[in-house]
């Protein structure tokens, strides 16, 4: 989905251009997940969003990743997403293989720069095999010069084109290199893309892939049964994400009545713009995702935000402030009982219910029910 | 105090308030007879023990009803004495002074004509001015407004009407233009609701109660003050070192609506809620969590005489709540939803120094339903009297517009000086 097009901004002089493209991207984002129908696409962006993250800080593009490389994939192949992330300026910006350049390349001899083996390490180690699984140091550097020459065309020289990926081949390491024990022959900038479609169909890849999606939807300690059968679905299927999704959906273990995942907070506030059909306005969004520690397209590292519960316990206070101050912004003009039903149904328990009911007035009702248990959880 | 050195720079109001505050047209009639009064209504949600505000100390079944936790004028937190039969919580010295100075009026058993006991329905019926909730989408005081003849009102210089709060509570909501000032500072979380969410935690959601209880250092307060510890106790009371923040924002909800109200070309009329009353558990009478938020309210009373200033004199503060509580305390030092209460007026414009009652009393079968204060004063009669003698909306408005099948109940005449 494209960012909505919108009128030219009221006062483009005051706010700088790249707050202004972080907001409508921040807008865009947030509206996707409010207004969507089924939320369950919304929640694949979110996830893979943060599977391979990026940083606003590093980079003005954070929002336009997401839109490019991660959305139009959710319900692709892994392979594609891969592919389509680590090209993307985003992330070459972030992870700083912009600048890597290879020892025995053109640009290496002539000038004294080298290899920058960031973006590398954490394609192995985060996007696709896995920490400590079966790639070695050599595999690191090996990978490192592969990516040499996939670089970010700078906007200074290059008017038409400024920003955009570029393959340098003055960058470019030459040779064959071997990572996880495949000879990779030169082929500039394909060599790099063949190793990334062999990693898309490691069996690390997928178990990692799985235990991820299933950390994130069912629980901190997945079930071991469950992983299997996603890891599975996913070899077979040559990481067809669909087929993973739908492996996941159809899951007993989906099914089950306890909510054990906390959301997370960006979760948790989309949830309550869902609840009470209140659009959202986006400064506001952005600083209770402050306030509550999940800063949108900041993550602390590379890894990204914690998807454990009690990475996000801590922030229970805040978030008790952050539903009061909204429930005494908007409050007034919701049934609380209403609000309820459409946001949790038959998963209010009787306590909750009954909680709702008695509160003193509506303000503290929606605080109280943005608070509940059932809705706090997923 | 010149009124013009109180007129608040936007700098100031910005900074200044936090409340759902709204006001709206001035009266033009009560104006072209010299007067320019001010009249501000501040809802308090979540029903008020109206018999813990102002005691019955001179009724003979006083003490059976309440014990130990009935205010009275001995012990170490004497009742302040109004009229030899009631007294008022000590936690109100300012609202003492100004009914010693006649410039403070109570209202004893009273009620709106809501009989059941639901918070959401009986504010609405409170705010609206119907007999039933739900009814409409307006509140009494904007469609006051609205009855003051067009011509008669003061509306030169495109002055508008104006509120604070995104949404205006119902009772200023209505035809009458309205517009919305948003505070940047909301009200702090409630003690009330950080140990209802406890409750509900504690009774479904083990993990999430630890959490709070760690974040907000809760669980040593719910040792000292809540379930178990006597309200005597110089232990402290159910608060989370939240009062001070509850009491701060009172005073400047309360005090800049009265900085607007006090200007000479600005609004005569706003509403604001303060929300916080529904006191189930350890209710704290004398001293504890009700002590605590009538200090605050006290508080906000005197915010509001010093910021009107000069225009104090012409003003009429009425503070009302959606109902009572039991007139007995219940199982956990609390009382729950009631029926009768009081209804507090304060301003120079009063002719205070008096309790309003037509006492019903408190033996088991003077109780409505054998368990709360009897109403034996309409409010609307209350109210109408106040917005007929004191802004001059016509009584026949005040039966068609204002407070609709209210024909039984006549305004209630000599509440001003």
């Amino acid at each position: 989905m494209e960012a909505k097009p919108d009128a030219p901004p009221p006062t483009p002089e005051k706010v700088p251009l790249p707050r202004q493209l972080f907001r409508k991207e921040a807008q865009a984002h947030f509206d996707a997940a409010i207004n969507a129908e089924i939320g369950l696409v919304e929640r694949l962006v979110w996830f893979w969003s943060n599977h391979f993250c990026v940083n606003a800080d590093a980079t003005v593009m954070a929002g336009g990743f997401e839109r490019e490389a991660i959305r139009p994939h959710v319900l692709g192949r892994f392979e594609d997403m891969l592919l389509a992330v680590e090209c993307h300026p985003a992330m070459l910006l972030y992870l700083n293989n912009e600048q890597s350049i290879g020892p025995e390349s053109v640009a290496g001899i002539n000038r004294d720069k080298g290899l920058n083996e960031n973006l590398a390490r954490e394609i192995l180690e985060l996007h696709t095999l896995g920490v400590r699984t079966v790639y070695s140091q050599a595999d690191v550097t090996n990978f490192a010069k592969v990516l040499t020459g996939w670089t970010v065309l700078p906007p200074v020289s290059n008017p038409d084109h400024g920003g955009e990926f570029a393959f340098l081949g003055r960058a470019h390491e030459p040779g064959i290199q071997t990572v996880i024990g495949n000879a990779y022959a030169e082929g500039g900038v394909a060599q790099g893309r063949v190793v990334l479609a062999d990693l898309a169909r490691h069996p690390a890849t997928a178990r990692h892939v799985a235990t991820k999606l299933a950390r994130h939807f069912i629980a901190d300690d997945p079930p071991s049964a469950l992983v299997e059968r996603l890891t599975q679905r996913y070899l077979d299927t040559d990481g067809d994400l669909k087929e993973v999704t739908i492996a996941l959906i159809a899951a007993s273990e989906s099914w089950v009545p306890e909510q054990s995942k906390i959301k997370r907070p960006n979760e948790w506030i989309a949830a309550a713009l869902r609840a009470t059909g209140e659009p959202g306005d986006i400064p506001r969004i952005l600083q209770a995702s402050n306030l509550l520690g999940e800063p949108l397209w900041r993550p602390p590292a590379p890894k990204g935000f914690s998807d454990d519960n009690a990475a996000w316990l801590d922030g229970l206070g805040q978030r008790l402030e952050i539903a009061n101050a909204f429930a005494h912004r908007e409050g007034l003009s919701h049934e609380p009982e209403a609000v309820m039903e459409t946001a949790l149904g038959p998963l209010a328990s009787t306590e909750t219910r009954s909680t709702i009911a008695r509160a003193e007035s509506r303000p503290q009702a929606l605080t109280m029910l943005l608070m509940t248990p059932e809705f706090l959880r997923r | 105090m010149p009124s013009s050195s109180l007129v608040p720079t936007r700098r100031e109001l910005l900074l200044g308030s936090s409340a759902l505050f709204a006001w709206a047209l001035v009266p033009g009639k009560a104006r072209a007879e010299g007067r320019d009064p001010r009249l501000l209504t501040i809802v308090l949600r979540g029903a008020v023990d109206g018999l813990a505000v102002v005691a019955p100390v001179g009724d003979p079944d006083w003490l059976k009803l309440r014990g130990d936790k009935a205010l009275t004028l001995e012990g170490q937190t004497p009742a302040l004495p109004l009229d030899g039969f009631f007294a008022l919580n000590p936690a109100m010295p300012n609202l003492h002074r100004l009914y010693q100075a006649d410039q403070a009026t109570i209202v004893h058993a009273v009620a709106t004509p809501y009989r059941e006991r639901s918070h959401f329905d009986g504010q609405d019926v409170l705010e609206s001015g119907e007999v039933k909730p739900g009814a409409v989408d307006t509140g009494w005081l904007n469609r006051a407004l609205g009855a003051l003849a067009p011509g008669e009102r003061v509306d030169t210089g495109g002055r508008q009407a104006f509120a604070v709060g995104p949404i205006a509570p119902l009772v200023v909501r209505g035809p009458a233009p309205v517009l919305a000032w948003v505070p940047p500072r909301l009200p702090p979380v409630g003690d009330e609701t950080t140990m209802r969410l406890l409750d509900l935690y504690n009774h479904t959601d083990p993990a999430l109660a630890r959490a709070l209880e760690e974040r907000n250092g809760l669980a040593a307060i719910a040792r000292a003050g809540g379930m178990t510890s006597e309200p005597d106790d110089d232990r402290p009371a159910l608060q989370i070192g939240g009062i001070e923040q509850v009491r701060k924002y009172f005073s400047e909800a309360a005090g800049a609506a009265a900085k607007f109200l006090a200007r000479a070309e600005g609004p005569r009329v706003g509403a604001l809620a303060l929300d916080g009353w529904d006191t189930h558990v350890n209710e704290g009478v004398a001293k504890g969590r009700l002590a605590n938020l009538l200090g605050a309210l006290d508080g906000a009373i005197s915010e509001i005489e010093t910021n009107m200033g000069d225009a104090w004199r012409e003003t009429a503060v009425v503070l009302i709540t959606e109902f009572g509580r039991t007139a007995r305390i219940n199982g956990n030092d609390g009382t729950d939803h009631g029926t009768a209460t009081v209804a507090i007026l304060a301003g120079g414009a009063l002719k205070g120094g008096r309790v309003l009652a037509d006492w019903p009393g408190l033996k088991e079968t003077d109780l409505h339903e054998r368990r709360d204060l009897r109403a034996t004063t309409d409010l609307r009669a209350v109210l109408k009297g106040l917005l007929k003698d004191h802004l001059g909306v016509d009584e026949q408005a005040l039966v068609m517009n204002v407070f609709p099948d209210s024909l039984a109940v006549p305004p209630t005449s000599g509440l001003l000086a």
